[in-house]
């Protein structure tokens, strides 16, 4: 079989698939800036409890693999009586565990605004909930954003692991194909290209995009 | 089955998954031990003259550190027999964590290398020193110690990605908690106690970096 013939056999399914993978990325990065922000927040709170909090998730999906998290929550929590079906558990898992690097990033962001901005948002009278949204968090965004980009990468990768949850992704078409083709380095092939493209060309050129785009808003061009 | 934790089956399947934790540590050695030869070899070859070389160094490394592990190990395990070579399971992991992790690897050494200030160079320029003579004794040591936290941060990230090795049937720490959940339909304790052990593994480990980190900077004199 020539390729062009192995594109026009399994070449819808491989499409079906990479749609799949996008809304996974797309589920799992919303919810993990979500988590990041919550989390990255908490880590600085003066109360300790919520500080302890925020470590306590940090350090565990920090500390144990994506696999394991993701077979967790898919196997372990239903025993709990919390039942999930698999698409959501899928990009939740990879939401949780990016969320919880991202966190990290946050945390770090929002430290490194500097000393005078807080100052300034005292002297002004504003409240410490109006001035982290209004004043410390934009810049903290300034200065996040390139982290992010690498961090958006990672959920892309991240959601290929939900094919082993039989979530019908990229990954999974590719590798029921395997299985009934043994065409391995055609279809494996493919699908590898599939992933770059989607990161160089899709999410690089986006966050960029978004780095300026803050930027310009910001007046910091 | 039910949510209900059974502490003698624990103890009854332990001996069983601390066994596999030492293969888990196997794999997590072995395959950084090839990324760090094969991550120097791709940090040195883009940083050679011949264009060509660096322009193909560069997007490989682009390339692997932009698609998923997990689709690696699968490429290499299915894709070598169709070119003739039949890869056991431990080959084909180690190959291809090691490959990952060489291109992530690679670029802690181009930014160590490239903290070289350009003086050492000239130096070793003007004492008559050959490129490769000039790179071991002068430059590579001074440039490995910038690269030890994130060299150490990777040999985490390497431990926590063993897991997927399961998937080609490495029978480390992942693969033996599937397997006795198949084996007994009890899912509960084994991938519960998985997550414990690696916690308990890369906590420490990731502590031990964090140290190295602070005692290097203060030997640099970066910090007092």
């Amino acid at each position: 079989m020539t390729y062009p013939e192995f594109i026009s056999a399994h070449g819808p399914r491989l499409l079906d698939g990479t749609l799949v993978t996008i809304q996974q990325t797309i589920l799992a990065a919303l919810l993990a800036v979500l988590i990041a922000l919550t989390f990255g927040m908490m880590k600085i709170s003066p109360l300790r409890p919520v500080r302890a909090l925020a470590t306590v998730y940090i350090e565990i999906f920090r500390g144990t693999s994506l696999l394991v998290q993701l077979y967790w929550i898919f196997f372990v929590l239903p025993l709990f009586g919390l039942t999930i079906d698999k698409f959501t558990a899928g990009f939740v898992a990879v939401g949780m565990n990016l969320g919880a690097y991202g966190a990290e990033v946050v945390r770090g962001a929002i430290q490194s605004v500097p000393r005078g901005q807080w100052e300034a948002g005292v002297a002004l009278n504003l409240s410490p909930a109006r001035r982290m949204w209004r004043i410390i968090l934009p810049q903290a965004l300034v200065i996040m954003l390139p982290a992010w980009g690498n961090l958006m990468i990672e959920v892309l990768k991240g959601t290929a692991l939900v094919a082993m949850i039989s979530v019908a992704d990229l990954m999974f078409a590719a590798r029921q194909i395997n299985g009934t083709t043994y065409l391995s380095a055609q279809v494996f092939g493919t699908a590898l290209v599939i992933y770059y493209v989607l990161a160089r060309f899709g999410i690089t050129p986006f966050m960029r995009w978004l780095e300026r785009f803050v930027a310009r808003r910001m007046g910091r061009v | 089955m039910g949510g209900n934790w059974s502490w003698d089956f624990t103890l009854q399947i332990l001996p069983r998954l601390i066994e596999a934790t030492g293969y888990t540590l196997l794999a997590a050695l072995i395959g950084y031990l090839i990324a760090m030869v094969l991550g120097l070899v791709l940090a040195l070859a883009q940083r050679t003259p011949w264009r060509v070389l660096t322009l193909i160094a560069r997007e490989f490394v682009e390339f692997i550190r932009s698609t998923p592990l997990i689709l690696q190990i699968f490429f290499v395990f299915y894709v070598a027999p169709q070119f003739g070579v039949r890869l056991s399971p431990w080959t084909a992991g180690m190959i291809a964590i090691g490959l990952h992790y060489a291109a992530y690897l690679s670029e802690v050494y181009r930014g160590g290398l490239e903290s070289v200030e350009k003086g050492q160079w000239e130096a070793a320029t003007s004492l008559n020193l050959g490129t490769a003579h000039c790179y071991r004794r002068i430059i590579l040591p001074q440039a490995l110690p910038n690269c030890i936290p994130g060299m150490g941060n990777y040999l985490v990230g390497i431990l926590k990605d063993t897991p997927m090795l399961s998937v080609i049937g490495v029978a480390e720490l992942m693969h033996t908690a599937n397997a006795i959940g198949t084996e007994t339909y009890r899912f509960l304790e084994p991938f519960t106690l998985v997550g414990l052990i690696f916690l308990c593994i890369s906590l420490p480990l990731a502590e031990l970096v964090r140290r190295a980190e602070t005692r290097l900077r203060r030997k640099l004199g970066l910090v007092k």
